[in-house]
């Protein structure tokens, strides 16, 4: 175990792997900034979306449910998401999985497109999250 | 509030105050470092013991060659002498 | 009682704020009975915090709505098991556990360490005084859950439909627990930092109570997919949600530390990287507790924006700036003791296995925060979804797996070329044959990663297997005992190691379920009607009938569904999704019991090789007619009911309410029966998902590794080692009086 065999010296030793350490973190760092970016997509409200949205993009849209919105129209959902600063509101349709506690006046994301020239924006399949509510309202008496 | 309810706080307000003053009403000898230092020691202790089971541990079921566990059981066992002359040296004092 | 409980919450912020005088008084002066008083202090909340527990909890279960947080999470028809559960459910109630258990676990810890760590243990006292002054403030005087209303209505909101899952009550506290337990460490790491001693007493502390905060927060997150998986409604278990990711990153950075501990016991290496990890573990607990309730970023978890972003990130400066001031004061100190001598070590293996760990909190922090990273630098929130996870996660997994597997078969220091032959070369095979043999079975090999994750498994429970096999033998070999009892025994003397290596191979065995499900999970989205069947992976899943049920809390509508394989049959599952009463009354008198919030009850069979799990999504549009007639109807029935109330007596007022919501239910019910007695194609979601039953299997695995591991052992096997001084010295000098531990136990 305590042979005697010419070792190298223990500080040009962890010199090295220090230095393969710091290569191996600077790598994965570029990695992960290089795919945020372009993997990323825009989060938009309703607004921004109207402003910047161009045909043939997505973006995660974010915002409340508009009370009153919500109709199915058979395998659709349609709803509109409002702005939360201005009084304005984008529709949208969506198929696929629709969270449990999707309801008017619940916040949600949805990631979606728009089909030119249709005003209604295709929200992508199984995209929808909605944020669970910290309360529930009360019953009617 | 009503009375009773008054009453519990004041009654849990006079046992809180009561619980954290005890000490305090009570002469307590000064340990100080010593103390310290003899319980740092004692847990070296523990883990140095921990460290030489676990070399037997380890050359009994073949991660250890013979030549190996000799030296490292030396080692650590040295290790411990040193440690237990230290208890024994701040136990005297 | 909701003064009382208010009081006790004033009164709990000056017993920690003396706490904190005494117990820094104490250690500044040397007067030990301040010191005392101190600690004291902790046990004197714990007291306060019980009793106002205790005052909430009877509040939810005695009904009282005047009490806000039960009007607001809880009413006359929820659960008994569901109301005692309903305070976590809410921000007020969250808060009062979060400080609750805090002091609970601060009190076990500083009575177990009382004649221990006497320098540390008053300043990890003022730390942990500290955590209970804010998150005692926060609950006094930004979400109080004594706040009472004057006017009690006389029915509750209910709980969140969500949470009405045996796994969602248990998995609050759990989660909580590992929180509170993770600020105990770095409390003591702090009270180290300040008195320089980062001495064997504190890495005894330190890791006992960082194992304990690994096991909980580990059963807390399991169980938290367990929900998912059971409960939501989507058919998986993990959905790099920011919440989740919360509260596994302070898991991974315990789980390194408490490896790369028992390196600085051994060799007096990596102290600065272990007061790190514990100081990083304890900030990312109190930071995930923050995510839940800041709303910075879109969680389903998310408590909703609150004012309590502010205090928090407060907090976390104040950890992060005097965790790193302190580290840099006594980097003196923290210099190791030793060098890595071999790459080929066990030495060698942790701290790889720490870099995995800590690249792995990295890529998800990173990617979590991003949405915030880039508005700050680039003014525009980027979200990356769960999808860029993969490409860092899953590789480092693999390699996280591996060295699992190497870990327990390398000894500390150094090994020889010859003695990796011996341990490696079992393990090494199994594992290359098992990637052999499923490279054989179809589709297997088209997905390399699960491949290698099977392989590597397999070679990490081969590994662990060869380790018990071998200490059985090795103790046999001396105690000639029955091979059950030996390995019983062996287990018992060696807890730490053993229990070790067999959370390893529970790690093994869930990340084989979690690879298998991901890579060849089959799933449909189709629209049936009944008697019509669809195909997924080889099952016939056949739509039988439609079912519907209507209840004081809830409507549900379902369906029964045949499951058969070969034309044989394999089970029958029910799968529903419920309707709660919407509060919109814009929806009507009877559509807002259509149009509320929902919920699925999944139809789950579990099975050793597969789950055939399925949800019904049912389009009730075409009720839409009969529920605006009935809409019609009772708005206008209602309207003469209460005209002709003030020429009733109070009696009969009521009595023609009464009759008329009792009208109104039997017309819910007739209209809900009509999904029945004229059934209409419904949306299912069916899916097929291999080995998920595994994760569960290898969670359990692991926690009784932990369980094994944190168990104290027994005083007769802490047997003390003859020692006798190496042949250098004068004279040999022999202590002790018992063979080592592994001999037979007297």
């Amino acid at each position: 175990m305590w042979d005697n065999r010419k070792r190298m010296d223990p500080s040009r030793k962890r010199a090295i792997r220090l230095t393969v350490a710091l290569a191996a973190a600077l790598l994965l760092a570029t990695a992960l900034i290089y795919v945020s970016f372009s993997a990323g997509r825009d989060e938009v409200t309703a607004s921004q979306l109207l402003r910047e949205a161009r045909p043939g993009h997505s973006y995660i849209l974010a915002g409340t449910v508009l009370v009153g919105s919500v109709r199915h129209a058979g395998d659709a959902l349609l709803f509109r998401i409002r702005d939360p600063r201005l009084p304005l509101s984008v529709p949208v349709r969506y198929t696929g999985i629709i969270p449990d506690p999707f309801a008017g006046g619940r916040a949600v994301m949805v990631t979606v497109h728009q089909q030119s020239p249709n005003p209604t924006f295709v929200g992508e399949q199984n995209s929808l999250t909605t944020k669970c509510p910290s309360k529930y309202q009360a019953k009617a008496a | 509030m009503t009375f009773a309810s008054f009453a519990l706080v004041l009654a849990i307000l006079f046992a809180v105050v009561l619980f954290l003053s005890a000490p305090l009403r009570v002469a307590r000898a000064a340990g100080g470092d010593a103390r310290s230092e003899l319980a740092d020691l004692e847990a070296a202790r523990e883990a140095k013991y921990r460290e030489i089971r676990d070399a037997e541990l380890d050359h009994r079921t073949g991660k250890l060659s013979d030549a190996d566990y000799e030296a490292l059981d030396s080692t650590l066992r040295a290790e411990a002498i040193e440690i237990l002359r230290s208890i024994d040296t701040i136990s005297e004092l | 009682m909701a003064p009382v409980g208010r009081t006790l919450l004033i009164l709990g912020l000056l017993v920690a704020g003396y706490g904190i005088a005494a117990s820094l008084y104490g250690a500044r002066s040397g007067r030990e009975e301040w010191v005392v008083s101190g600690r004291r202090s902790v046990y004197a909340l714990a007291g306060l915090m019980t009793i106002a527990w205790a005052i909430v909890e009877v509040a939810f279960i005695r009904n009282d709505f005047s009490f806000t947080v039960v009007a607001q999470h809880s009413s006359t028809t929820t659960p008994l098991f569901y109301k005692l559960a309903a305070p976590w459910s809410s921000q007020e109630g969250s808060l009062l556990l979060w400080v609750w258990l805090l002091s609970l676990w601060s009190s076990l810890v500083l009575f177990l360490t009382r004649r221990r760590v006497r320098e540390i243990a008053p300043y990890a006292t003022a730390v942990l005084l500290g955590f209970a002054v804010f998150f005692t403030s926060l609950a006094a005087f930004f979400a109080n859950p004594f706040t009472t209303t004057a006017n009690p209505p006389t029915e509750g909101a209910g709980l969140d439909p969500l949470l009405l899952h045996p796994s969602m009550m248990i998995h609050p506290p759990m989660l909580y627990s590992g929180y509170t337990l993770l600020a105990i460490p770095f409390a003591f790491a702090v009270g180290a930092l300040i008195t320089g001693r980062l001495n064997s007493e504190w890495i005894w502390v330190s890791r006992r109570f960082a194992l304990a905060a690994w096991l909980f927060l580990g059963i807390g997150v399991v169980l938290g997919a367990r929900w998912s998986y059971t409960e939501l409604g989507w058919g998986g278990y993990w959905a790099w949600d920011p919440v989740e990711n919360a509260a596994l990153m302070p898991w991974l950075c315990t789980t390194a530390f408490i490896h790369s501990v028992m390196i600085q016991e051994k060799r007096g290496m990596l102290k600065v990287w272990n007061v790190s990890l514990v100081l990083a573990a304890g900030t990312l607990a109190i930071l995930g507790t923050f995510l839940v309730r800041s709303g910075i970023l879109d969680s389903i978890h998310a408590f909703g924006a609150s004012t309590l972003g502010v205090p928090f990130v407060l907090l976390l400066a104040v950890m992060i700036t005097g965790g790193i001031g302190l580290v840099l004061a006594r980097r003196a100190q923290l210099r190791s003791d030793a060098q890595l001598d071999s790459l080929l070590s066990r030495e060698a293996v942790f701290l790889l296995q720490n870099l995995v760990l800590v690249a792995m909190v990295f890529v998800i922090f990173w990617i979590t925060f991003f949405p915030l990273i880039s508005e700050a630098v680039t003014g525009t929130k980027v979200s990356v979804g769960p999808p860029a996870f993969r490409p860092f996660i899953v590789p480092l997994a693999l390699v996280l797996v591996a060295l699992a597997g190497i870990g327990p078969l390398i000894a500390w220091r150094r090994v020889t070329v010859a003695n990796l032959r011996r341990n490696f070369t079992v393990p090494v095979l199994v594992g290359v044959a098992t990637g052999v043999v499923l490279l054989a079975v179809g589709g297997v090999g088209a997905k390399p990663f699960a491949l290698t994750m099977f392989a590597l498994g397999a070679f990490v429970l081969a590994s662990v297997a060869q380790e018990l096999w071998r200490g059985t033998g090795a103790r046999r070999a001396m105690t000639r005992e029955a091979p059950p009892l030996a390995l019983a025994r062996l287990i018992r003397r060696n807890r730490r190691r053993y229990g070790g290596y067999i959370v390893h191979a529970g790690l093994a065995v869930l990340l084989i379920g979690v690879a298998a499900s991901s890579s060849f999970q089959r799933s449909r989205d189709v629209v049936l009607a009944p008697g019509q069947h669809a195909r997924v992976d080889g099952y016939e899943i056949r739509y039988v009938h439609p079912t519907v049920a209507a209840t004081a809390q809830k409507i549900s509508f379902g369906a029964v569904l045949d499951v058969s394989k070969g034309g044989k049959h394999v089970t029958t599952v029910r799968t529903t999704r419920g309707f709660y009463p919407s509060q919109d009354p814009t929806q009507g008198l009877i559509g807002r019991f259509f149009n509320g919030e929902a919920d699925s009850n999944v139809g789950l069979r579990a099975g050793l090789t597969k789950d055939i799990w399925t949800v019904v999504n049912p389009d009730l549009t075409p009720l839409g007619s009969y529920i605006n007639q009935g809409n019609g109807v009772f708005a206008a029935a209602l309207a003469r009911t209460m005209k002709s109330m003030p020429g009733l007596a109070a009696g009969q007022q009521q009595a023609a309410l009464n009759t008329l919501w009792t009208l109104r239910d039997q017309a819910i019910t007739g209209i809900a029966n009509r999904y029945v007695t004229h059934p209409w194609p419904v949306e299912f979601l069916l899916i097929v998902d291999p080995l998920v039953t595994w994760i569960w299997i290898g969670a359990i695995i692991i926690a009784a590794g932990g369980l094994i591991a944190l168990w104290p052992i027994p005083s007769l096997a802490r047997g003390r080692i003859r020692v006798a001084a190496p042949s250098r010295a004068s004279a040999p000098a022999v202590t002790a009086i018992r063979e080592p531990v592994g001999a037979s136990e007297r």
